[in-house]
């Protein structure tokens, strides 16, 4: 069996990278994509956890699903804002969308 | 200890009596399953394609392929020899590596699903608990080949295909999956080898005619098959996603297209006609592979009857009913057989796991979901009779409307 | 101090593949790319549901993700025309987020391989693991169990809702 710790490795370098995608990046499908790698560290962190300390339980499972209900939502909601925006300011360039900026 | 029963299913077990390493000799059993079940559907192709171009040509009242071999039953290896004597060309402009990657995702996509469908009470790939699910999931991997295909071919046409195929897919998931949770409604489990089992008393098809009529139906589209093949409707789209591949590529993109059709009448027959089950099945397990084999031609031949003879519909016909017909009527279905499952579960008259293979133990549960099933056509016809006289009342009004307005002033329409 | 053997073998392909295409969705200047390289990464995220013994979620990972979410983006990709290509993949910021990520990292990482937490301090690391779980049907009345996550399950179907509507309403072209 692999060791717990390989597989919490593998989960922070994923959000990680993602945390890195999220504040570099500049168009805002990609910054998407990189929450979506966040979440899955998360849903990997919790199932690690659920099969190392309470595999008899569902907790942690149950958990990673709601994970995965948020992260469908997430991404449902979060195109079609992209697209709402890219029809005004025909950009989706983070950096272009300034329009509440003092 | 097993014993040499079933050759396929204890491999192992025959080779480590006859002194083999038991490492290797589970080794050697997975290997030989594994290409086994990954190589019948493609020589099964071979045969399906011959046999569908035999029957549309009998439909269209031609000989259909007769040179080569007898009856032509070699003409689709002479076919797939030229396919890949052919020159392999990747358009300019394309995205090389997921070009050429589609259509092995493609067809991976179906091939995967061969991997949990039980072939006899003994030999199933996979035995997985959550085996309806795994077929849904991977059959969403091939929209996602198309989506490849369709992008990465650098040409308006395909991009055009591919979104529509998308569309019809996504839309078409819904009211398959809806279906597909009623068998597993009834036999209480998702592996489709419990599936097998629990229908050895009753066929569900029996229980539960209306989810069957929609998982055919969903799943003539899901496979573009006619009247929903407007994946390649060769008047509109020239060629659809696939216009840019030439050779063996599009060879396994149209060899794709026969098995997945194929593994759709498959799971058909395993989820709603019993699977394996037929007399002797239990005893003698090559038997039950015969009976699924043809059952699943009793249900397949007729789709190549059907693909045949009616024209294609519309795409926004077909977007229509999916989402305003399939759609609602799915819904109600899993709503009416879950509560009537339950009702039967608490009158006590619902077969329990002893009795599920027994005839007479299924017969109580069985009379009061079709008779649900029933009232539900019922239903579903008076409200579809009420929307077609309304529609028509409309159109009449309308008429009459145009009628007076044209005869006094022809012109007023410009 | 690591014996080879084939699980960690496995485990280290589909961690590869899970990192690998993580680096390529934050690295890819065509987002067209960067989906299928986060369908790449989500598939060996997959593959280690698999190797926690959790398949239900390894499938709903194929499901959904793969699936589900990673059309939908190629489809938005696709339909916001030359988002595709922009001549900056990453802002002026770019070097103080790589310091603050890989900062996380090794503080996650050092955490991590020397762990201080844990019931009493103990080491948590080098537990035993059980070698039966739960299965499928355990979570599926896990989640309509009213003593467990009955409200938790009825909220998430309830926020499904909340967001498909939400997202025709913003993506509606009027």
């Amino acid at each position: 069996m692999v060791p717990l710790w390989m597989y919490l490795l593998v989960a922070a370098a994923l959000f990680a990278i993602g945390i890195y995608g999220v504040l570099a990046r500049r168009t805002a499908v990609a910054i998407l994509m990189c929450i979506e790698l966040m979440l899955n560290a998360v849903i990997i962190n919790l199932v690690a956890f659920w099969r190392f300390l309470t595999p008899q339980n569902m907790s942690g499972q149950a958990f990673a699903a709601f994970v995965f209900v948020v992260a469908a939502a997430e991404a449902a909601v979060g195109l079609a804002i992209i697209l709402a925006v890219y029809r005004t300011r025909k950009s989706v360039v983070v950096d272009d969308i300034n329009l509440l900026k003092g | 200890m097993e014993t040499c029963i079933n050759i396929i299913s204890t491999f192992a077990s025959c080779m480590v009596q006859s002194g083999t390493q038991p490492g290797l000799a589970l080794f050697l059993q997975f290997l030989v399953g594994v290409i086994l079940v990954a190589s019948f559907p493609l020589v099964l192709v071979i045969i399906l394609i011959w046999g569908e171009r035999k029957i549309a040509a009998r439909v269209q009242d031609r000989l259909g392929p007769n040179r080569v071999g007898p009856w032509g039953l070699f003409q689709n290896i002479a076919d797939a020899l030229k396919l890949i004597t052919k020159e392999d060309i990747t358009p300019a402009g394309a995205d090389r590596v997921i070009f050429n990657a589609a259509p092995i995702i493609a067809m991976l996509a179906v091939i995967l699903m061969w991997a949990v469908i039980p072939f006899s009470p003994v030999n199933v790939g996979v035995d997985l608990d959550l085996g309806v699910l795994y077929i849904i999931a991977v059959g969403s991997v091939g929209t996602l080949a198309i989506m490849m295909a369709g992008w990465a071919s650098n040409n308006k046409y395909a991009l055009l295909g591919a979104f529509r195929v998308t569309a019809q897919l996504v839309s078409y998931e819904v009211p398959m999956v809806m279906a597909l949770l009623v068998p597993v409604l009834l036999a209480s489990s998702m592996s489709l080898q419990q599936i097998s089992y629990a229908q050895l008393g009753m066929w569900f098809i029996v229980v539960a005619p209306v989810a069957a009529f929609i998982f055919y139906v969903a799943n003539l589209a899901e496979t573009g098959r006619a009247p929903f093949d407007l994946i390649e409707a060769e008047s509109e789209l020239v060629a659809g996603y696939n216009i840019e591949y030439s050779g063996m590529k599009f060879g396994l993109f149209m060899a794709t297209e026969f098995l997945h059709a194929f593994t759709a009448n498959l799971l058909f027959t395993v989820l709603f006609l019993g699977s394996w089950s037929g007399p002797w099945a239990t005893e003698v397990p090559f038997l039950g592979f015969v009976w699924l084999m043809l059952k699943t031609f009793v249900v397949y031949i007729p789709s190549l009857v059907l693909r045949a003879t009616v024209p294609r519909v519309r795409i926004d016909q077909m977007m229509a009913f999916n989402w305003k017909f399939l759609v609602p009527l799915s819904i109600l279905n899993l709503v009416v057989m879950a509560t009537l499952v339950k009702v039967c579960q608490v009158a006590g008259i619902a077969p329990d796991a002893a009795s599920a293979s027994d005839f007479a133990a299924n017969l109580p549960q069985a009379i009061i979901l079709l008779l649900g099933n029933v009232a539900m056509v019922l239903v579903t016809l008076q409200v579809l009779r009420n929307a077609g006289r309304r529609e028509r009342l409309k159109m009449e009004a309308l008429m009459a409307d145009t009628d007076r307005d044209a005869l006094p002033a022809p012109a007023a329409h410009s | 101090m690591l014996e080879i053997n084939l699980p960690l073998i496995v485990f280290a392909i589909f961690a590869v593949l899970a990192i690998g295409g993580a680096l390529g969705v934050v690295g890819s200047r065509n987002l067209i790319h960067g989906a299928l390289y986060l369908i790449v990464s989500l598939f060996g995220g997959a593959g280690l549901f698999v190797m926690l013994s959790a398949p239900f979620l390894a499938a709903v990972q194929v499901l959904v993700y793969i699936g589900a979410i990673a059309i939908l983006i190629i489809f938005a990709v696709m339909l916001t025309r030359g988002m595709a290509q922009t001549k900056e993949v990453v802002n002026r910021q770019w070097w103080l987020s790589a310091i603050l990520a890989l900062v996380l990292l090794a503080v996650i990482g050092i955490a991590v391989v020397m762990p201080v937490w844990g019931p009493n301090g103990s080491n948590v690391v080098n537990l035993q693991v059980a070698e039966t779980t739960a299965g499928v049907a355990e979570l599926g009345i896990a989640l309509v169990d009213g003593n467990q996550y009955v409200l938790p399950f009825e909220i998430a179907s309830l926020l499904l809702t909340a967001a498909m509507i939400g997202a025709i309403v913003v993506a509606r072209d009027d």
